[in-house]
């Protein structure tokens, strides 16, 4: 009946080997080497003690043998970590139970063993054949579970190396898309850009083009219209001419004026105020033609180095006072607050002087007109400027009546004016903006309605 | 004294016959008109002898302009007077005008006043 302790060893070697691959780490791993000791000791005692005489000792060693297989096998069936142990189990429980039952029956009844004997010994085999035919189906199925197995885990690293790959896939899509967001914004940026430069570059353009169209048109008047003036005015003369002639004549002759003649000296009368019209008008026409001539001599003159703090303070005070000569009622506060580091600028100072003295005077109209509707108001005109290194700025500033948003883009356009017909030529701001342009600047207006104007020059230092 | 004036617009003559018409009676000054540099040339040409004094000449003319016309006159009949006459602030030409030998530069519209000053200052040397 030691046999058993063999089928022990058996199942021990398996489920040692079973732990070792899939559990090293296991606390039965120590219980099952105890079994080791415990079938290998039984084993060997149930040899060294078959032929002796210590018959009680012999029974005791196959009765422990026996519950050893037997402890095995139920804990082979309730483990769920020894499953794997269960078909061996399986394959050689016929063996061992035959086994067992035989030397059970041919100690308890030698002859009814020795009757029975071929059939136990057939039975055996059957149990024998039974273990080797579960042995191989084990086999084949342990093989094709461990190929299993192992494609599982191939296929598990696989999509390990999938999952860090897609990562790393996500990371980098991730920084493409931020810079591909922060290409985008800088894109935007750019567009805004040149969409604003864009602008400037038509405005700058329809300015030269108007410029150039206004000079060629004043250009074409100017000659017809200075006939209608000379010829106005010789008409004067002629018409003094005859008036004298006839004072003379009446002299002469002592006769008094008759009715005819008074009609006649009537109507030379109103001829001669005709032609004195038709000649304020071509005046008129003619100083409009001559602010157009202007815009083609903008860029004529010779740049100096120019203190544009002393040229801004001397067209202050020639604006204010050209201002209070044509009109009494006039009076505006004005003050200059003048950055001293600024060097000389290479200007065409008289042109600059111009533009100046266009705004100032625009500057002091707008405070005029609201003084006219505005008693507590105290018009204010302020000159500044800054040096800011590579530019100077000019700022001038009223507290007038502000110009609204919509003619805003349209006041350096040649021609316009919110001054009443015959007062402004519209062609100040737009001479203005050709002298700022022809030096390099810009200038540029905020306006806030009913609070004032800022016109803004700025003029490259070079 | 006799003077010239030269002008492609031919109103010129009536505006300086109407101006000038005083004098004209007053056989101060004597006016002959061209109105291109070329009639110019001609009629100084077929003076003789020489009476021409002073030529006032436009100078924005078809074919020849002020400009050349000033130049050949300096070079045919030096001892003439030759003032230019031009459009408002024609600056460039005024350079050339007075480096070529005009004597002045009139600007449109003329200021008889001066032109007549001129001229009366002209006949008392
Ligand atoms: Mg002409």
């Amino acid at each position: 009946m030691y046999f058993v302790n063999f089928f022990s060893l058996l199942i021990l070697y398996y489920l040692r080997s079973n732990i070792i691959k899939f559990n090293p780490t296991s606390p039965l791993k120590k219980w099952i080497n105890v079994g080791f000791v415990v079938a290998s000791t039984l084993w060997i005692a149930g040899g060294s003690f078959e032929f002796s005489e210590a018959y009680i000792i012999a029974t005791i060693i196959k009765i422990l043998s026996v519950a050893l297989i037997a402890y095995l096998g139920y804990l082979v069936y309730k483990i769920p970590e020894f499953e794997r142990t269960k078909t061996l189990l399986n394959a050689v429980a016929p063996i061992i139970i035959l086994g067992v039952i035989e030397d059970l029956i041919e100690i308890i009844n030698p002859r009814f063993y020795k009757e029975w004997e071929k059939v136990f010994e057939v039975a055996l085999l059957f149990a024998f054949i039974w273990a080797v035919v579960m042995y191989f189906i084990t086999r084949k199925q342990r093989k094709a579970l461990e190929i299993e197995r192992l494609k599982a885990i191939e296929r598990e690293r696989e999509m390990e190396i999938i999952e860090s790959v897609k990562a790393s896939l996500e990371l980098e899509v991730a920084d493409r898309t931020n810079e591909l967001i922060r290409q985008k914004t800088e894109l935007e940026k750019t567009l805004e850009e040149l969409k604003a430069a864009q602008s400037q570059l038509i405005h700058a353009e329809k300015m030269a083009s108007l410029g150039e169209l206004t000079a060629g048109i004043a250009h074409e008047i100017q000659n017809p219209l200075n006939f209608v003036n000379n010829f106005s005015e010789v008409s004067i003369e002629l018409l003094e001419e005859i008036r004298e002639l006839r004072v003379k004549k009446r002299e002469t002759k002592i006769d008094t004026k008759d009715e005819n003649e008074e009609l006649q000296d009537e109507i030379l009368e109103d001829i001669s105020k005709n032609l004195e019209k038709i000649t304020h008008h071509g005046k008129r026409a003619d100083s409009i033609v001559k602010g157009m001539l202007e815009h083609s001599r903008s860029n004529s003159g010779e740049k100096i180095p120019t203190d544009i703090n002393l040229l801004a303070d001397e067209y202050l005070r020639l604006s204010f006072h050209g201002i209070r000569a044509k009109d009494k009622s006039f009076s505006a506060d004005f003050s200059t607050d003048f950055d001293q580091s600024i060097p000389l600028v290479n200007v065409a100072f008289s042109d600059i002087g111009r533009v100046f003295l266009n705004i100032f005077n625009n500057a002091f109209y707008a405070c005029n007109d609201k003084r006219k509707v505005s008693e507590s108001y105290i018009p204010k005109v302020q000159v500044s400027t800054k040096n800011l290194g590579s530019i100077i700025e000019i700022i001038i500033s009223d507290n007038g009546n502000g110009i609204p948003d919509q003619i805003k883009d349209k006041i350096f356009q040649p021609f316009f004016t919110t001054k009443p017909t015959g007062l402004g030529k519209g062609l100040g701001l737009s001479l203005s903006y050709d002298i700022i342009k022809v030096h390099g600047g810009e200038i540029a207006v905020k306006s806030e309605p009913n609070h004032g104007t800022q016109f803004i020059i700025t003029l490259p230092l070079d | 004294m006799k003077i010239l004036i030269v002008d492609d617009e031919r109103d010129v003559e009536m505006l300086f016959r109407q101006k000038f018409r005083k004098e004209v009676r007053a056989n101060e000054i004597e006016l002959a008109f061209a109105f291109s540099g070329n009639e110019a040339l001609e009629i100084l040409g077929s003076d003789h002898p020489p009476q021409f004094v002073y030529v006032f000449s436009d100078i924005n003319m078809p074919g020849m302009t002020g400009l050349e016309l000033l130049d050949k006159i300096k070079i045919k009949f030096p001892e003439i007077n030759v003032s230019m006459i031009s459009a408002y602030g024609d600056t460039e030409n005024y350079d050339k005008a007075i480096k070529s030998g005009a004597k002045e530069f009139f600007t449109k519209p003329i200021d008889f006043d001066i032109l007549k000053a001129e001229i009366k200052r002209l006949s008392n040397q």
